[in-house]
């Protein structure tokens, strides 16, 4: 039956989830963009959230509780909201630990998800994105090959969030046609972690290109299952952060506008401004709402492979291209409405359209 | 708990529907668009007959049924209407009900009115109920009207000019029903002097003027009213007389677009729904397949395309159910309805043209019913609130403007 309430322990979730990130997110995140450096306190402080680590089964220190993309959408939702970028190195470890959880065997558990069970945090990440036009997900460039029983890979990756301190390293790559994962040991020989990269958005986000050079690997670094589902999940994750963007800047332009006066009233007086604000919030709710049922179809088990997709991708697909194409629209319009105020970097919706252009690009960077 | 299923009882309902609306409504569809005032009565009696407990805004009995249990009655009238306009909004226009003549009355009326005005509705003849608020001189600016209703000993009398009536003639010439008319009682008060008034049909100084030639949802009829000298009984001022003391006349029936916007924002679904499925079709018969798993820059512009379509009628879908569901739940949804019937409007208007855009010569052609529907499309973005008028509505909400502060 339709309900568009969150459970009661959702809802609390989210609402320690949304003070933390008022109260030291938001207030971190511009210095954190201007330096490229996010405090570790703060990391630390988050860590303690027990966001990232709680969905570990409790036989390997977690807390056991049953991985939601709901729930993850919530959470992506509010700390998008107070920085995109410091959001993605708190969820990072996520990149790694989900996949684990979903298809590793145990051995594979043993060795990857005690490590995230720690009282500070660790990071954990994956390469997923590739330095290329075309970029295609499910057309990798990054290819194996197999040689005795071990896997070798070769490719180029960037975007890798984290991946100078990661301790595990999951890397995607095109394997027999199909998409793989493979859990990489930072000493493989050939793998290089190339210098931190310099992006348009993300500045507090140390994100890295790597190379893999003849990578040799046991045939047990693999990830074995469909990797359909993860990456509904990440596109639902990708999905929830870009309404968090979208309505930080709805709500900063929302307010300016009200204070900011011309020709003898408040802009947001003015149609003009008051129409854009009303199509920003149906668009973040519109979206909201699908990036809610596509997390629902995977919660409720609608992601069975099917033929040719199933309905939890396609949902996720459209969700993510929605808020692609919406976050952008809604950033853009709140620099607009705050006019050369907007342009500045005293203000913070430059920071969000400049964070809401990379949606589009963005694959495989968050996980819920 | 987050659920986007829909409860057995509405997907069987649904399915119901589908099943009447493919078989009864489509093969309609054309000929009614092309006789354009003329009506398929035997078909409207059969819905009358059929379909009383389905498609209209309650009576008494009907909400005390559905009082059992917890209420998802908006969130099924917001499926089932989807699936008739799915298969004709013009049809569906015209099925004879209370319509939002009805729903005004529900939403402000006194038991009595309830009893007096639709009781009717719940046996013999087909009837129609309309609404009257458009004026030549104003529309959205509903607070402007000039019709005037003048106390005369237990008399008010009406005269005026209304025009957009939907239904207008089945309502007051055609049937036993009534229109719901909109008339202010002191222009110097503005709104606060804006008071509705239930006129029966066949009522004498009440003529239909004329019904309008459309562009589209031609099977419905639209009415010009004249009122000249228009004697109705006192007690037929839409509410209570407290109501009728202060503005919250005025606000009351104005509730009611909280209720019907959802059930606007349902039907235009319904059309951009059946040009979707309409381009799902010759797309899947002409071997193109819509990749949703492949990057957008690799995506053909009528994968784009298709998958935009797809997305933004879902959007709007969900917004329907959202304000829907929150009126099942008692919640205030006035932000919520205004969202969903702007949202709509929009995505459908959209929709059904890019269908016709992509299917080329198919999509223009009277052979198929693609243009019929992007035609059926538009008045979704402007009748029940304009896009704009809903978009001031929304405005004033998330700013927390008065009607004043941000006209």
């Amino acid at each position: 039956m339709v309900n568009f309430q969150p459970t009661e322990e959702q809802q609390l979730i989210r609402a320690s989830i949304a003070s933390f990130a008022q109260e030291r997110i938001r207030p971190a995140a511009h210095e954190a963009d201007e330096t490229g450096f996010i405090p570790p306190p703060l990391i630390q402080q988050a860590w303690e959230l027990g966001i990232v680590q709680n969905t570990i089964p409790e036989a390997l220190g977690g807390a056991g509780d049953m991985p939601s993309a709901l729930t993850g959408a919530l959470i992506c939702e509010e700390l998008a909201w107070a920085d995109l970028a410091i959001a993605l190195h708190l969820l990072a470890p996520r990149l790694v630990i989900e996949p684990v959880l979903a298809l590793g065997n145990s051995a594979q558990q043993q060795q990857v998800l005690p490590a995230y069970t720690g009282a500070t945090f660790t990071a954990g990440t994956a390469a997923v994105m590739e330095p290329r036009f075309g970029f295609d997900i499910n057309e990798l460039a990054t290819i194996t090959t197999r040689r005795n029983g071990d896997v070798i890979l070769n490719g180029t990756k960037c975007y890798t969030p984290l991946a100078a301190e990661a301790q595990h390293l999951l890397v995607y790559a095109r394997d027999e046609g199909k998409v793989a994962a493979f859990l990489i040991p930072r000493d493989t020989p050939g793998l290089v972690i190339g210098e931190r990269e310099k992006n348009m958005g993300l500045k507090a986000l140390a994100t890295y290109e790597l190379i893999l050079n003849d990578c040799r690997l046991p045939a047990s670094a693999q990830l074995h299952g469909s990797l359909s589902p993860l990456l509904n999940r990440s596109r639902v994750a990708l999905s929830a952060l870009a309404v968090g963007v979208a309505r930080a800047a709805f709500e900063y332009a929302r307010d300016y506008a009200k204070e900011r006066r011309a020709f003898g009233s408040a802009i947001a007086q003015k149609q003009a401004v008051a129409f854009m604000l009303a199509e920003m919030a149906i668009e973040i709710d519109a979206t909201r709402l699908l990036t809610w049922e596509a997390a629902w179809k995977i919660d409720s088990g609608q992601d069975t492979p099917h033929e040719p997709v199933s309905a939890a991708t396609r949902e996720a697909c459209l969700a993510k291209n929605y808020a692609a194409n919406m976050v952008l629209k809604v950033t853009d319009n709140a620099v607009q409405i705050l006019g050369g105020h907007g342009y500045i970097r005293d203000h913070p919706v430059e920071l969000w359209l400049r964070n809401g252009r990379g949606f589009a690009t963005f694959d495989g960077l968050a996980m819920v | 708990m987050i659920d986007f299923s829909l409860s057995s009882d509405i997907t069987n309902a649904r399915t119901l529907v589908h099943v009447a609306a493919e078989t009864s409504m489509r093969p309609l569809s054309r000929e009614y668009d092309e006789r354009e005032h003329e009506k398929p009565m035997e078909w409207l009696t059969m819905m009358w007959n059929a379909s009383k407990g389905l498609v209209s805004i309650g009576s008494d009995r009907r909400e005390a049924r559905s009082e059992r249990k917890p209420s998802e009655k908006q969130v099924r009238m917001a499926v089932v209407i989807e699936e008739l306009s799915w298969g004709d909004a013009g049809l569906y226009l015209s099925i004879p009900n209370p319509g939002l003549g009805g729903a005004a009355v529900m939403a402000a009326g006194t038991p009595e009115q309830k009893e007096r005005f639709l009781a009717r509705f719940r046996d013999g003849a087909p009837k129609w109920a309309a609404m009257a608020i458009t004026e030549p001189g104003c529309g959205s600016d509903s607070a402007a009207i000039t019709t005037t209703a003048v106390r005369d000993g237990d008399q008010w009398v009406i005269n005026g000019t209304k025009i957009f009536c939907t239904s207008g003639l089945m309502a007051v010439e055609k049937s036993e029903g009534f229109v719901v008319v909109w008339a202010t009682v002191d222009k110097s008060a503005g709104r606060g002097g804006i008071k509705a008034f239930i006129v029966d049909h066949h009522t004498p100084g009440m003529t239909v003027a004329k019904v309008e030639n459309k562009m589209g949802i031609r099977a419905s009829d639209t009415a010009m009213l004249v009122f000249e000298d228009c004697r109705i009984p006192v007690e037929n001022i839409l509410g209570s007389a407290e109501v009728q003391q202060s503005t919250e006349g005025f606000k009351g029936v104005m509730a009611t677009f909280d209720a019907t916007r959802p059930i606007v924002a349902a039907s235009a679904i319904g059309i951009g729904r059946a040009a979707v499925d309409f381009v799902r079709e010759v797309l899947q018969s002409e071997g193109v397949e819509i990749r949703y798993h492949v990057p957008t820059t690799k995506l053909t512009t009528v994968e784009r395309d298709f998958m935009d379509m797809e997305a933004n009628l879902q959007a709007a879908r969900l917004l329907t159910w959202r304000a829907s569901w929150m009126m099942d739940q008692g919640i205030q949804n006035s932000l919520e309805a205004s969202m969903a019937k702007a949202k709509a409007g929009l995505a459908v208007t959209q929709v059904t043209q890019k269908a016709v855009e992509l299917l080329g010569p198919l999509g223009y052609s009277r052979k198929n019913l693609v243009e019929k529907w992007m035609r059926d499309a538009k008045i979704n973005d402007i009748f029940e609130g304009t896009q704009q008028i809903n978009l001031l509505i929304i405005a004033r909400r998330i700013l927390g403007y008065s009607s004043k502060e941000l006209s």
